[in-house]
């Protein structure tokens, strides 16, 4: 699928303010630099693409023990 | 790691190959999507919600598959902000979020107003689903959904039943289920819902042959995604058969034929202090015998009763 890539194109912040993990509705933390909403919880970074969060666990990105304990 | 389908494959029975429906959903993206039903649908909850004298600040669409509801809503008085929530990133902007209707990406008690159209007749755990919705609502939060019911594609199913019995002599799904009405309104309440309200908006849509109906279908992403469908593709043999038993059967005199679409409107409320609710017993301030003019009978004594 083709999309229009914009870095730089921030998530809502008010969309922000109400997402949590869709596994252990647990808080997020937004890292801004690589574009994701991470789950400690559910050691699960969600993508975020062109502003749209993909909260969806099969689209989202494992985290590995270094990152947990940072 | 376990993903979503793994999460949830020992709890309810599941019936829609929820992945399937995904690349259903894309291929209907990519057909243009059928439009009428989504927009009627849409059209009729911003007039239910312009009767709601509420505002309602934050709003999510949880899975309209268009933006058919996104649009009915633009500028609409009561809706302050509304997220459109998706299966799919095809046709979402930001401020939109991807997600799974099945697994909610939102805080408890976060949401004013969750709204759906034409999405939650394919969740496998509805009430899983109604429960999810009911936490994120703040108290007299509203939700309101649209989704298709129990008489839906009567005619199909009875079509493809016995072409498909004629053919190859055995029956396979081929029409998903739909939840009754009935159902509906018990499941709203079993989920924590106040002032639950359910009702149906009957719609025969008449198409130039069966094979229009199937192509709309694609076009709604609505082609069969249930998990105990044949995994052989369906024969022509039976498509054409099927086809033709419709149109023997369901054909207006001019020749075009007929499909049912029952539309369920859902609504109820986080439950909060200033609804009403029943009074509690014995706080009545008028006589029941006075209201109806009739004799009151005196109760015998207690501790006489045998029950």
């Amino acid at each position: 699928m083709i999309q229009a890539q914009r870095p730089g194109h921030d998530v809502d912040p008010k969309l922000l303010e109400i997402l949590v993990c869709p596994l252990t509705k647990a808080p997020l933390e937004y890292d801004r630099d690589r574009q994701e909403l991470v789950s400690r919880a559910a050691r699960l970074a969600y993508p975020i693409r062109d502003g749209i969060p993909i909260m969806l666990a099969d689209e989202a990105r494992k985290l590995d023990e270094s990152e947990l304990t940072r | 790691m376990a993903t979503m389908s793994d999460a949830t494959r020992d709890a309810p029975p599941l019936v829609f190959d929820r992945p399937l429906l995904r690349r259903r959903l894309e291929r209907a993206a990519r057909l243009g999507p059928e439009p009428f039903l989504l927009e009627r649908a849409a059209e009729d909850m911003a007039d239910r919600l312009a009767a709601v004298k509420r505002q309602f600040e934050t709003a999510v669409d949880l899975g309209t598959p268009t933006d058919a509801l996104a649009h009915a809503l633009d500028g609409h008085a009561a809706v302050g902000r509304l997220f459109r929530a998706a299966p799919l990133a095809t046709g979402l902007v930001a401020p939109g979020v991807v997600a799974d209707e099945e697994a909610l990406p939102f805080a408890a008690g976060s949401l004013d107003l969750v709204v759906s159209v034409l999405s939650l007749q394919s969740v496998n755990d509805l009430p899983g689903v109604l429960a999810q919705v009911r936490r994120t609502l703040k108290p007299d939060g509203l939700f309101m959904a649209a989704l298709f019911g129990g008489g839906s594609l009567s005619e199909l199913r009875q079509a493809f039943a016995i072409a498909e019995s004629e053919t190859t002599g055995g029956l396979s799904p081929r029409v998903a289920p739909f939840a009754d009405v009935r159902d509906l309104g018990a499941l709203l309440q079993r989920a924590g819902f106040a002032l639950p309200v359910t009702d149906v908006d009957r719609v025969v849509v008449r198409y130039g042959s069966p094979f229009s109906l199937f192509s709309d279908l694609r076009r709604m992403g609505a082609a069969n995604a249930l998990l105990e469908r044949r995994r052989v593709p369906l024969r022509r043999a039976t498509l054409l058969r099927a086809a033709e038993i419709y149109g023997e059967r369901f054909a207006d005199p001019d020749g075009r034929v007929r499909a049912t679409f029952e539309i369920v409107f859902l609504s109820g409320w986080a439950p909060h202090e200033s609804q009403q609710k029943p009074l509690r017993p014995g706080s009545a301030k008028m006589r029941l015998a006075d209201a109806l003019g009739a004799r009151e009978v005196p109760l015998p004594p207690v501790g006489t009763d045998e029950g």
